[in-house]
């Protein structure tokens, strides 16, 4: 493969869920994570997955990444069934995840060199391109501590991205940052996608981050974990978080949100 | 500047506050010799090579034995962390006999070697060995889980993950379970030396063990010094660069 070919990256894959259930059993209680979820993601579409806390949206992420294994239903990424983690589709998590051991190159490197068919300096060359995407090339011999919050997420997109993934998961990974850099990363994000199709899996608990990103957004209850309703976002881009339209649709979605949780008993 | 000046002057008030004791006539000199004739026995000792030999007898076998202890401890810690199996069995045994003083593998050494070199250093990997196996598997346990997931979604798994991923995260434990190490084998060389009166090599140890036999209080304190200060020199040579090279990377040991 070329080096071009590398920078350009395969197309992005299909993603369909398919009746996945998920109990977590420990000796003191069993969760019900997930209760027969089925859910079709297209070729480059961008979705959000929202609901309270314990909604077992992440554990479907995690279930998509590879990383857990469903107790009943599948996963298929491109017609081939998900039974292990693989670097066709990487994940993003809350915490960075960031290697302290090595420097802001060296973890863009990681996944890339984990990657067949590169010499060396093409790998260089990749992770160096990425860092300019997520506006960090300055920072390349960093140490992880030396970068802020922002920083250290954008390290962790670049990570994600340079082995040229066909799906993006992402696990609430702006939750931990401030209102400011997170509006940064929106735009970052959406100029970012529009550039690089990807397929990407967004959990959230935030209703107008879903809103900004998301081609559509998935709305979750918990007790067992359900898909309870979808919405269309069909909102221009590049969207602004803080704009009238886009508020209006995150009324509409956390309505519907505070009118499922009213339903559910009390905790 | 400030610092060397004030570390300075407390070891200087140390000395004196020595020396007015011994002026003080407290105990008999034969029991507290004063800090002038322990300077004269270091000096002489110094000049007549007796110290040196001493001192590199004893580090070349303190070397040898706490490299094989590492050799030995680092995989089989690496094992128990990564095996229920190796858990269960070498890492019971190895919270036994890290328990179990050093000193204590003594007599079962000199009736297994005699009094030779290898039962010397027997002892020290005895020593070294279990507290080694125990950090190395309390490091690995004590990485952050997503390290271990966020490298299985880009697919390192395997001996990469090992040596990728799980070593250089364990690190900082790893480097603090190779100072205990080294503290244990230093304790361990030391017991063995006064204890193994072999003739192959006089260390430090043995020349304490004469010093007492010979009521020379000036060498066994003068002997004590440079044991002291071989344990300093190691931990600022060998243990400070790392450690050092550690907080700069992982962020840490800011005041």
């Amino acid at each position: 493969m070329s080096l071009q070919e590398e920078l350009i990256g395969p197309p992005p894959a299909k993603l369909i869920v398919d009746n996945v259930s998920k109990w977590f059993r420990t000796t003191r209680q069993t969760v019900h994570a997930l209760d027969k979820v089925s859910l079709n993601i297209g070729e480059g579409e961008f979705v959000c997955l929202v609901g309270p806390s314990g909604c077992g949206k992440s554990t479907l992420l995690d279930i998509i990444s590879g990383l857990e294994v469903p107790d009943e239903g599948r996963v298929m990424a491109d017609n081939e069934p998900v039974l292990n983690p693989g670097r066709h589709r990487l994940v993003m998590f809350q915490e960075s995840a960031l290697f302290p051991w090595l420097d802001v190159t060296g973890n863009v490197m990681f996944g890339l060199k984990l990657k067949p068919g590169l010499r060396n300096k093409e790998r260089l060359e990749v992770a160096k391109f990425f860092l300019q995407l997520v506006g960090l090339e300055k920072f390349s011999a960093a140490h992880v501590h030396e970068l802020s919050g922002g920083m250290k997420q954008r390290v962790a997109l670049a990570r994600a991205l340079a082995p040229n993934p066909r799906v993006l998961l992402m696990d609430e990974p702006f939750a931990a940052l401030d209102a400011l850099t997170r509006e940064q990363l929106y735009s970052d994000i959406q100029r970012i996608w529009q550039k690089r199709r990807k397929t990407i899996v967004f959990v959230t608990h935030n209703v107008r981050e879903a809103v900004c990103l998301a081609d559509r957004v998935i709305l979750f209850s918990r007790n067992p974990g359900r898909i309870r309703e979808q919405f269309d976002i069909p909102l221009p881009r590049p969207r602004d978080i803080n704009s009238i339209e886009l508020a209006e649709h995150a009324g509409q979605i956390t309505r519907a949100l505070k009118g499922h949780a009213d339903g559910e008993v009390a905790e | 500047m400030r610092r060397v000046l004030l570390a300075s002057l407390f070891f200087a008030i140390l000395v004196a506050a020595w020396h007015f004791i011994v002026r003080a006539n407290i105990w008999s000199p034969v029991l507290l010799p004063s800090p002038q004739s322990v300077g004269e026995y270091l000096l002489g000792a110094a000049r007549d090579g007796t110290l040196l030999q001493a001192t590199i007898v004893t580090v070349r076998r303190l070397m040898i034995g706490y490299l094989i202890g590492i050799a030995i401890g680092l995989p089989l810690g690496l094992f128990t962390s990564a095996f229920k199996f190796m858990e269960d069995t070498v890492g019971v045994l190895a919270l036994g006999l890290q328990t179990l003083p050093s000193v204590c593998w003594i007599p079962l050494a000199l009736l297994w070697f005699g009094q030779t070199e290898s039962a010397m250093l027997f002892v020290v990997i005895m020593g070294t060995v279990w507290s080694v196996v125990i950090a190395t598997d309390t490091g690995v346990r004590n990485i952050p889980p997503i390290y271990a997931r966020a490298a299985r979604t880009m697919g390192s798994r395997g001996l990469h993950k090992w040596t990728k991923v799980i070593l250089p995260a364990s690190l900082p434990y790893l480097v603090s379970g190779m100072k205990q190490g080294w503290a244990f084998a230093w304790r361990s060389l030391m017991a063995a030396e006064i204890y193994v009166t072999i003739l192959t090599g006089f260390g430090l140890g043995h020349l304490l063990h004469y010093g007492r036999e010979l009521h020379a209080m000036d060498q066994v304190i003068g002997v004590m010094l440079v044991i002291v200060l071989i344990g300093l020199l190691t931990d600022k040579i060998l243990f400070a660069p790392i450690e050092r090279f550690l907080h700069r990377r992982w962020g840490t040991g800011l005041r």
